[in-house]
């Protein structure tokens, strides 16, 4: 086959897939803004679900999804940085652990959601939950069930590989030219990191887990059985409460609710407020990666 | 002669299996500039990289041998690397500022040693600045990034960044290739006015600038030390064979 015949078809390909791509992206914005923008507004909002789910508001989807995201950030982030700074600086290419860590972190990428919600189950509400009724509460059952801390935790270890990945690829941004002149000026190891490494690798850090987390916003199978429910008529008070979910939400009216085709609008109005949510938060991404890049030229 | 600051004994690197350095023997006197040349993958910047444990950081480096500074063996299992590389600046092939002001650049060596009262860094960068030859330039954007400056400014950017943690050794590794002839004359310049008070190590590709800068000229040849004397005797009647190829540009 002649060359230019090979480029065209290649040319034609790549468009083709850019153009499904395309596609599939403003199908689901305009199906979702077209079904869900007509009930959006500041009751939809502000409001408790009312009378069998059919009508009011998602107010405590909203504020379940914020708790959970912030409780999961505050657990993955500080964890997955360091785990990254390790990887990146401080283990040698023949380390052991090293090799130990990161088969684990593959492997934890590609298990599906399902099986965290079921290890957050047994691990954190089945042993951690039940022990520390056991030693806390005499028995008496307060942690040993669901509650926004383990569907939190559960959702944390979810991102916590997405997290370390993004991390330490943004940490290995940094030329090793920049570590040989702080180290060559007396800096130690640690004071290279810190002054040099975590700033000039700021941007890439804070993208990498602002997307993670908001991947994790929006899961629902991690936090089935740790901590979701269904209906709530309170806030969560406490970590030891449960709350209520967007993407659960979506997921319950759409499949669980005695008459789904009421809640279709409702349904549709959540999807666009969650999408709403995480592309919010991939924007702050965005935009913090572009004024700090702007600032450090 | 000046007295011996640098003295090096037996020294043979290896980069796993690969012999890069062997058996070098050389004295390096105080306050002058010595050169090192050679065709490249001799091993003259593993060599300048030696003399600040530079090499240290590479996965896999065995090294044999001892090198005195200040009559101290600093491959001594108790020497504190930290401070050696304080003791001994590097000055690179490709100008490394951070991504940082002109003023934090030069700041950075000055706080990682706890100095933080804001008159003494003041006056530290302009210091530094001055001794670099580089004052003048940019007293009026001192709170621009670094990355802003030509690559010349840049390369004295970092001398400047080196002398503000008070060195006595300054090792270049070809500081000027990637520069222009007029930055080049710059730095040399600077290297003249610099041997005043620090010893200067410079690794270069050029010859005429090995004698145009140095006092002392040493030859590499694939690992080897070939031939160390003063930059004239090396440059109008050497010893070696090998040496007179060189400089004639017969090889390498
Ligand atoms: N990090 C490294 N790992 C393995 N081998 C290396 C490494 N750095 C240098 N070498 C090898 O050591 C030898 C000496 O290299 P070196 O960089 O010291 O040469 P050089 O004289 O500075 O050359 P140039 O003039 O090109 O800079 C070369 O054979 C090189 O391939
Ligand atoms: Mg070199």
């Amino acid at each position: 086959m002649n060359r230019n015949v090979k480029d065209t078809i290649f040319e034609g390909l790549t468009g083709i897939s850019v153009l499904l791509i395309i596609f599939i992206i403003v199908s689901i914005l305009a199906i979702t803004i077209v079904g869900g923008w007509p009930n959006l507004n500041w009751t939809f909002l502000s409001e408790f679900p009312k009378d069998g789910m059919t009508k009011g508001g998602i107010f405590p989807a909203i504020v379940g999804t914020a708790v959970m995201t912030i409780i999961m950030a505050i657990a993955a982030v500080p964890f997955g940085v360091i785990t990254a700074i390790y990887l990146a600086e401080y283990a040698s290419e023949k380390s052991v652990i090293a090799k130990i860590i990161r088969f684990a972190v593959k492997t934890l990428a590609v298990v599906p959601s399902i099986i965290f919600g079921l290890f957050g189950l047994g691990f954190f509400i089945g042993f951690i939950g039940k022990n520390m009724d056991g030693l806390l509460n005499g028995g008496e059952l307060r942690w040993g069930q669901p509650n926004i801390l383990w569907a939190s935790l559960t959702m944390a270890l979810l991102t916590l590989p997405v997290v370390i990945v993004s991390v330490e690829e943004a940490i290995r941004t940094i030329p090793r030219e920049m570590r040989e002149a702080s180290l060559a000026l007396g800096a130690t190891k640690w004071q290279t990191i810190r002054k040099v490494v975590l700033p000039g690798s700021v941007s890439g850090i804070l993208t990498g887990t602002i997307l993670a987390v908001s991947r994790g916003a929006g899961e629902v199978a991690p936090i089935l059985f740790t901590g979701a429910a269904y209906f709530l008529s309170n806030l969560p008070h406490s970590l030891s409460d449960q709350f209520m979910s967007l993407g659960y939400h979506i997921y319950i009216m759409s499949t669980q609710s005695s008459n789904v085709d009421a809640t279709q609008p409702i349904q549709f109005a959540t999807t666009l407020v969650l999408l709403l949510l995480t592309f919010s938060l991939n924007a702050v991404a965005v935009t913090l990666r572009y004024r700090i890049r702007k600032k450090a030229k | 002669m000046n007295n011996i600051k640098v003295k090096v004994k037996d020294l043979s690197l290896r980069y796993g299996t690969n012999l890069a350095l062997k058996n070098i023997t050389m004295d390096i006197p105080e306050k002058m500039v010595t050169a090192f040349i050679g065709p490249s993958g001799c091993g003259k910047s593993t060599f300048l990289r030696t003399l600040n444990r530079m090499n240290d950081l590479i996965d896999n480096v065995t090294i044999e041998g001892e090198v005195y500074i200040d009559n101290i063996n600093i491959y001594d299992k108790n020497i504190d690397v930290v401070n050696l590389r304080k003791k001994v600046g590097m000055i690179f092939q490709k100008s490394n500022p951070f991504a940082k002001s002109v003023y934090e650049n030069i700041a950075f060596g000055p706080r990682i040693n706890g100095i933080s009262q804001k008159s003494v860094l003041d006056e530290i960068v302009e210091r530094s600045l001055k001794q670099a030859a580089i004052w003048d330039e940019v007293k009026d954007r001192l709170f621009n990034s670094a990355l802003s400056l030509s690559g010349g400014q840049q390369q004295r950017i970092c001398i400047a960044r080196s002398l503000a943690v008070n060195p006595d050794i300054i090792l270049m590794d070809e500081p000027a290739s990637a520069l222009d002839p007029i930055s080049t004359a710059k730095i040399e310049e600077l290297i003249h006015e610099l041997k005043q008070d620090y010893t200067i190590i410079i690794v270069t590709h050029n010859m005429q600038q090995a004698a145009r800068t140095s006092d002392l000229t040493a030859l590499f040849y694939m690992g080897d030390l070939v031939e160390m004397n003063k930059t004239e005797i090396i440059f109008s009647n050497p010893a070696k064979k090998q040496t007179e190829d060189y400089i004639s540009g017969r090889f390498g």
